[in-house]
């Protein structure tokens, strides 16, 4: 590809359609990864009953997660209150294992100090040393959902990872960002496993957000990392750290544990999970089992039969930044043309990004940008712009809340690598045949006027 | 008049029948109950001024504040419109940190200067949340000024979050109705029969179920606030003859003011189920007779009610039989709680009980009339509890709104979602045939027994 034109300046005053979510749900849900959690957000109520029904509608999951519930005299005159007494009627109905309190706008505009809140509460309620409190720093005016997610992981690292004299062989860490699904999450601990290692996933996603049936009422996070786990961190052999968003979690583990890390981009491609598995291989000594192999074989096989259908397809993808690396990597793997890349916050790995145009912006930059393109790759969010722009639109990221199953679908190692490359392929296959059918047989009768109201995205 | 002063206007609404029986000292203290920190659940005020008037389908609704506000809620709720899709699209100032530091007033006016040029809207509505209120923006003030210089009414709805929750929203929504749009345009022409319908936002396409059997009576909507609506015809509202207010609770202080500037009456009425829905046409049609319509208007009404009666007695019968024993846990508000509760009872069912959280006294004096002291009524029903009774078939089907629906689902009970993100609409006589269609189809389901089947590892 040529020239790049990156970060186009934008001078608009109103974003349209945002493609950014905030910073506190995002360190929600990584604080759902931990077992028996309870995410509190610093704010009003509003705050929370938004960032529930959004993680509800893209998991179709309960979503335990409770506000500090500012009214307008306690963000004048300061929240402390609010908090303590918060964090004094969770313990008690609900018995989590760990809160996770997260600030909001609200609270960072008022300037809270939260470290001395932590301590404040320490101080005056001893006979609650038992409760595990992480404390995270989220306005919801800077950064983004996956800065919040990446927050939380550090704060939890932060407050429980311990070093230790001794290594268990065969123990692994693994950090693991949010551009990686419960499914994902899943995938990575089948594939390491089969090496013989044992991990340590932080969040463990897949073990509180891939449909639990829990035999009793359950007003926690459903599964998890435990705290005790993440106090084991130190004793791995090393660390496997999966996203560019996971540096600064990475950098705080290594600082207190010494156990070294190993940094993995993008799991989703041939070359970049050779990497993974090379390395997994180097640590436990192991050969690579059967099973993996026979995947990589069928990879390569996908490969040699999709490259037809995706080279020099044009491609605008908008998604939080790792997912949106790991999504326009993978599309250059497969010799389509990415022309549009748009994030909806700042982040270092954008400098990696290979697209005609990489930009931070929203819905409405992804459907100027895909104008004559074959598809658009977005969350549920983008099938308004899409079905105007009149280019498809394939679901990936967060919120995805008219498909089933999007916290499950797998895109990485070998079998997830392979499965996204069919699910991208038969689209564009489906294109040059099935709705070219369609059309001459109804005349392009497409039953819907537009606006994607009918769920559809073909407009 | 500032936000507080407006709070405590609403506070006082003599048209509330709650207040009706307060001392002047409870009344002053408003009637929204302190939020329990860590234990309180439900969106905040700014949640519910959206609610209430983003159906209005044409205007542009500008939201100021950071993206958490905006970026976490568009485009969850299914009120639907037949003409412009504009409301569908999520605007937003997108505050960062610089903004607050140098306030966010220049920004707003930009944005506000940017939404009229692209989307040339009939007005803009402008909503101030938490944040730039803590900072001082005064949005009324850019408002106003944007409204002179652009020559397009700009409308502030204040209604930061901290000020209280959704039904508060709602109320404060109505005001801004009262003091900016209403009045401010005069229809083409009027007649005898125009009405004005308050309260319906036309979820799932509920008004047109209901729309045509009012022309067919010869009753002219003039004015829907707000599913469906187009901004002059709120605007035009006062030449209404009679008001209907739909949902009680939220916006009897629009019908009541209404009433004292332009003299006309306002009742309270429901589309839900046969007989609430024959009642309101009956009083619909009855009021406006009064007002001086045509008398042959009630009796094209009572032939309307007859037809439409008769036709859905003779489909409701085929569920009788099917729904026979089957016992309805119904957890919904206001006067869903009430008027369900008669719709669900024609239909052969029986309801184990209703919440009655968000209801009014006069929403639990109608239920106590129709089902006398011993029925269960939970102001508060604690999730824990509504498992157990799930759990031990108290109920046969739970109906609620889609938060609740993960107790009903991993007590692998029935559920059925009647709130805002229903796929079905269920007011008017059709509606309650689709109701029981729906209740019927996920009751019958073979999936419930296989679900419920022990592992084969635990037998």
């Amino acid at each position: 590809m040529g020239h790049i034109q990156r970060f186009p300046t934008s001078t608009k005053s109103v974003a349209t359609n945002p493609l950014k979510m905030s910073q506190p749900i995002g360190a929600a849900l990584a604080f759902l990864g931990m077992d028996r959690s309870l995410p509190l957000f610093h704010g009003s109520q509003g705050c929370t009953a938004f960032g529930l029904v959004l993680l509800v509608r893209h998991f179709r999951e309960a979503i335990p997660l409770q506000t500090t519930a500012m009214d307008q005299v306690s963000t004048i005159l300061g929240g402390y209150e609010n908090l303590e007494e918060a964090l004094k009627n969770i313990d008690e109905r609900m018995k989590p294992a760990l809160i996770g309190v997260a600030t909001t706008g609200v609270t960072e505009t008022k300037g809270e100090d939260l470290a001395g809140h932590l301590a404040t509460f320490r101080q005056r309620n001893p006979t609650l040393a038992h409760l595990n409190l992480v404390f995270v720093n989220t306005p919801d005016f800077a950064g983004g959902f996956e800065d919040g997610f990446a927050a939380a992981v550090t704060g939890i690292v932060e407050a429980f990872a311990e070093p230790s004299r001794s290594t268990v062989k065969g123990q692994v860490n693994i950090l693991a960002g949010c551009h990686l699904t419960p499914g994902d999450v899943e995938e990575i601990r089948d594939i390491v496993e089969s090496f013989g290692l044992t991990p340590i996933i932080l969040p463990d996603l897949s073990l509180s957000m891939s449909g639990r049936q829990p035999d009793d009422f359950t007003p926690t996070s459903l599964g998890g990392t435990t705290i005790d786990q993440v106090r084991a961190m130190g004793q791995s052999e090393a660390t496997l750290v999966l996203g560019e968003q996971m540096r600064t979690a990475a950098a705080a583990l290594e600082l207190k544990t010494d156990v070294r890390s190993l940094f993995f981009d993008r799991l989703t491609g041939l070359e970049v999970s050779d990497r993974f598995i090379r390395a997994l291989a180097e640590i436990s000594g192991r050969p690579v089992p059967a099973r993996l192999r026979r995947q990589r074989e069928s990879l390569v096989d996908a490969m040699l039969d999709g490259h037809f259908y995706t080279a020099r397809k044009r491609v605008v993808v908008a998604l939080e930044p790792d997912l949106l690396h790991a999504v326009t990597g993978f599309l250059a793997d497969l010799g389509a043309q990415v022309v549009g890349a748009v994030s909806p916050t700042q982040a270092p790995v954008l400098e990696k990004l290979r697209a005609g145009t990489v930009m931070v912006g929203d819905h409405t930059d992804a459907e100027a940008l895909a104008d004559g393109c074959d598809l658009i790759i977005s969350n549920s969010h983008g099938r308004q712009g899409a079905a105007r722009a009149g280019v498809e639109l394939f679901r990936m990221g967060l919120p995805q809340f008219d498909r089933l199953g999007a916290g499950l679908t797998v895109s990485v190692g070998y079998r997830g690598t392979r499965d996204l490359l069919f699910a991208l392929a038969n689209r564009f296959l489906a294109q040059e045949t099935e709705h070219h059918a369609d059309h001459d047989a109804d005349g392009g009768g497409h039953d819907c006027h537009g606006g994607g109201g009918c769920g559809c995205s073909a407009g | 008049m500032s936000v507080a002063d407006k709070v405590q206007e609403v506070f006082n609404e003599p048209g509330c029948t709650t207040n009706q029986a307060k001392t002047d000292k409870e009344r002053k203290k408003g009637c929204s109950k302190a939020l329990k920190p860590g234990a309180a659940a439900g969106g905040c005020a700014y949640d519910g001024a959206m609610i209430a008037l983003q159906p209005i389908a044409d205007a542009a609704h500008l939201v100021h504040g950071p993206i958490a506000c905006l970026g976490n809620s568009w485009d969850n709720r299914g009120t639907r419109s037949s003409h412009s899709q504009l409301y569908r699209t999520g605007l937003t100032t997108d505050l960062s940190e610089l903004d607050i530091i140098h306030g966010g007033e220049k920004k707003l006016y930009k944005a506000i200067k940017e939404v009229v040029q692209q989307h040339k809207p009939p007005a803009v509505f402008v909503y101030q949340t938490c944040v730039p209120a803590m900072i001082g923006d005064d949005i009324e003030a850019v408002c106003k000024h944007a409204a002179a210089k652009f020559g397009v009414p700009v409308i502030p709805v204040n209604v930061p979050g901290f000020v209280g929750s959704k039904n508060l929203g709602n109320k404060l929504a109505g005001e801004t109705l009262l003091d900016h749009v209403i009045g401010t345009q005069e229809p083409a022409f009027t007649t005898d029969t125009d009405v004005c319908v308050i309260g319906e936002y036309n979820l799932a396409g509920e008004l047109w179920q209901v729309k045509p059997l009012l022309e067919e009576i010869g009753i002219r909507l003039l004015s829907n606030i707000s599913g469906d609506a187009k901004y002059h015809e709120v605007a035009r509202a006062h030449r209404a003859r009679v008001t209907m207010v739909v949902c009680s609770q939220a916006l009897v202080n629009v019908g009541r003011k209404m009433q004292e500037r332009w003299g006309m009456p306002y009742f309270e009425g429901s589309f839900y189920g046969v007989s609430d829905m024959s009642d309101t046409l009956r009083t619909m049609t009855r009021m406006l007779v009064e007002r001086g319509a045509a008398a042959d208007l009630m009796d094209r009404a009572e032939g309307v009610i007859a037809r439409e009666e008769a036709r859905a007695q003779r489909r409701l019968q085929a569920y009788r039989p099917r729904f026979e024993g089957k016992r309805v846990l119904l957890f919904t508000g206001g006067v869903k709680s009430w008027s369900m509760v008669t719709a669900l009872e024609e239909a052969g069912l029986t309801i184990v009980g209703t919440s009655t959280k968000k209801s009014t006294a006069e929403d639990k004096e109608r239920i106590r009339k129709k089902k006398g002291q011993e029925f269960h009524m939970w102001d508060d029903l604690k999730p824990r509890e509504m498992y157990r009774m799930l759990r031990e078939s108290e109920a046969d089907i739970m109906l609620s709104g889609g938060r609740s629906q993960f107790i009903s689902l991993k007590a692998k009970v029935p559920w059925l979602d009647i709130n805002q993100e229903r796929h079905h609409p269920y007011a008017g006589y059709d509606g309650i045939i689709t109701l029981c269609e729906e209740i019927d189809k996920t009751l019958s389901s073979p999936i419930w027994r296989q679900v419920r089947t022990p592992a084969p590892w635990e037998v």
